[in-house]
């Protein structure tokens, strides 16, 4: 018992941090850029923690959840383009179009195994990507600029970065309470069977596919509404945001965290974010020693090193970020 | 006469030439422990992956409780009341022994689209798979997972899963095997004490334990039924004798 209590912390941790972050950001000086990075985290770990439902828990590799921020960045860009600017609506539509295509593309995917069902859920979120690629209406390959943030029951309050700074943690709170409860309640338990030993489940009674496809629904309106909180902290929304790239990139915080303990995608996304945003200056700082030339391409080939750097951790961090923590507490 | 518990009419299944299960026809009679005994190769494994839906027949008709259940899937005949083990264990390796009944508990009770509420503090899961764990002797083992279990405990584990999905026909394949002579005999004395509470077919390489429980007994050589009877008159008789127990001397 006592390690499961200790293991408790680590999410009380994170959570913490963020709540603690917007102080320590107004005394940094440089507040809109730290709240707008510390936002991106956490709209990530968000649509990461929705991908490690069905990948941590029900073994489902999904290669396409960029989607579903695609889907919910532009419920609340074309909405705004017509007028529709309220998040009261913007929300649930973007919620529920998120769980049609889940549900479609879903039950669909759901019919293949393995290789077939990563490269079927990349072709769905290909599909989405050009299709909004051809909006000519609503800017095509350029995207479109929203007109102003969402406003909440009328109010524009989100205009504030801190505001929407807090809206944000509120979602990331909100969403793994949720999916905490789900994990646990009998619904998750049959999942978590699924990964185990599908067949075995099937012997005890259970049709897998229901359960998996009612996963992939709650996962993908999950991402939906990351998207919408994108698309306001962007103030824009692009195809960009669904490439396949970017959906490669949520499975890399997944796993980078740890699979399949919710906390650990908030701690991937983190990670991620912010190893892309300040590897470039560390490289900079760590080659003082080097000339000036090698030092320079030393930081603007910042990836070279970012790569080798997520598959040394996944390789020697098994079980991820967490994972370390875990191991750490044994000892 | 009784109505059969579980009746197959003319089963078949050829992997390309090789003709797996040929024609079967074959009675199991409500109450009953009715073993199928064969040589290796002979599709018996085959035969209860036909039966309990784990890969379909190419022809022939499966019909249990007075339903036709030819066509259904898998999850459908157990919730019918139709339960399996596996020849090769099948468990859910990460999830405690309590655990992995429990889930067979949860199936039978109410709906499991439930998304709140904690599943492994429901008393009335953990109370009935702990019975069922009390019944195959694992009870002292209930948290360890399951993964971690022998060989034999695994077995009997698997036994107290397929229980609890509370079935009227318990097929059973080779839950003797690789088990040591306590954890056997073990798994002997329950079955003993489950007879004539469920049907049961039993596939056995073991022939001690298939004499000394079963009430009928049909062999099985190259996917065909070539007898079904007494265990008495099955150990006299002479075809069965040259297809099958002499070859390999049973003790
Ligand atoms: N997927 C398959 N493809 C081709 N042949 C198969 C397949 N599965 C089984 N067989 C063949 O079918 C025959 C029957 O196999 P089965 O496993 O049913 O026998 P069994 O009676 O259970 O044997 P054992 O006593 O060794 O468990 C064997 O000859 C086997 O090689
Ligand atoms: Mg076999």
């Amino acid at each position: 018992m006592p390690t499961a209590a200790r293991l408790d912390l680590v999410p009380v941790a994170i959570f913490a941090v963020f709540a603690a972050a917007p102080f320590l950001a107004s005394a940094s000086g440089a507040e809109g850029y730290v709240l707008s990075l510390l936002t991106r985290v956490m709209i990530f770990g968000i649509a990461a923690m929705a991908l490690d439902l069905i990948l941590g828990y029900g073994a489902l590799v999904s290669f396409g959840h960029a989607a579903f921020f695609g889907i919910g960045a532009y419920a609340v860009g074309i909405l705004a383009s017509h007028g529709v600017e309220d998040a009261l609506v913007q929300v649930p539509v973007a919620l529920a179009a998120s769980a049609f295509f889940a549900a479609v593309t879903g039950a669909i995917s759901l019919r293949t195994k393995g290789v077939y069902f990563i490269m079927i859920t990349l072709a769905f979120a290909q599909m989405l990507y050009f299709l909004a690629s051809s909006l000519a209406a609503y800017g095509g390959d350029d995207g479109l600029t929203l007109p102003a943030r969402s406003l909440v029951a009328g109010s524009d309050f989100l205009e504030n970065d801190y505001a929407l700074y807090g809206a944000t943690l509120a979602c990331l709170l909100g969403a793994y309470i949720l999916l905490r409860a789900v994990v646990a309640s009998r619904f998750g338990r049959v999942l978590r069977g699924t990964k185990e030993n599908i067949t075995r489940m099937e012997a005890i009674g259970f049709q897998p596919f229901s359960f998996q496809l009612t996963a992939y629904v709650i996962s993908g309106m999950i991402a939906g509404l990351a998207g919408c909180l994108l698309a306001n902290q962007a103030e824009f929304v692009s195809p960009a945001f669904m490439t396949w790239q970017r959906s490669g990139e949520l499975i890399f915080m997944v796993v980078l965290g740890g699979l399949g303990s919710l906390h650990g995608a908030i701690i991937g996304a983190a990670a991620f974010l912010l190893m892309e945003e300040f590897l470039p200056e560390i490289l900079h700082a760590a080659g003082f020693f080097l000339n000036d030339d090698l030092r320079w391409r030393l930081t603007e080939n910042w990836q070279m090193v970012f790569g080798p750097i997520l598959i040394l951790i996944v390789l020697f961090a098994r079980g991820g970020i967490v994972g370390l923590l875990r191991r750490g507490h044994h000892d | 006469m009784t109505e059969p518990l579980l009746e197959l009419r003319g089963l078949r299944k050829a992997y390309g030439a090789i003709v797996v299960t040929d024609d079967v026809n074959l009675s199991v009679l409500p109450g009953e422990l009715h073993a199928i005994i064969g040589p290796n190769g002979a599709g018996k494994t085959t035969l209860i992956h036909q039966i309990s839906g784990t890969l379909s027949s190419d022809s022939g008709r499966v019909l249990f409780d007075g339903e036709d259940i030819t066509h259904l899937p898998m999850h459908g005949r157990v919730l019918r009341g139709l339960a399996r083990s596996f020849q090769i264990t099948s468990i859910l390796p990460a999830f405690s022994a309590l655990e992995n009944v429990a889930l067979a508990v949860q199936a039978r009770s109410g709906s499991s689209f439930r998304f709140f509420g904690d599943a492994a503090q429901e008393k009335a899961l953990n109370e009935a798979a702990m019975e069922y764990l009390s019944m195959v002797g694992l009870a002292p083992r209930a948290r360890v997972a399951a993964g971690l279990l022998s060989h034999g405990e695994k077995r009997q584990l698997e036994l107290a899963v397929g229980l609890a999905t509370q079935p009227k026909l318990l097929l059973l394949d080779e839950p003797l095997a690789g088990t040591g002579h306590e954890e056997s005999l073990r798994v002997v004395e329950t079955l003993q004490r489950l007879k004539g509470r469920i049907t049961i077919v039993l596939i056995e390489h073991d022939m001690d334990a298939v004499f000394s429980l079963a009430d009928r007994v049909s062999v099985l050589v190259y996917g065909r039924v070539i007898a079904t009877d007494s265990p008495e008159s099955i150990r006299a008789n002479e075809e069965v004798r040259a297809a099958y127990l002499g070859e390999e001397e049973v003790v």
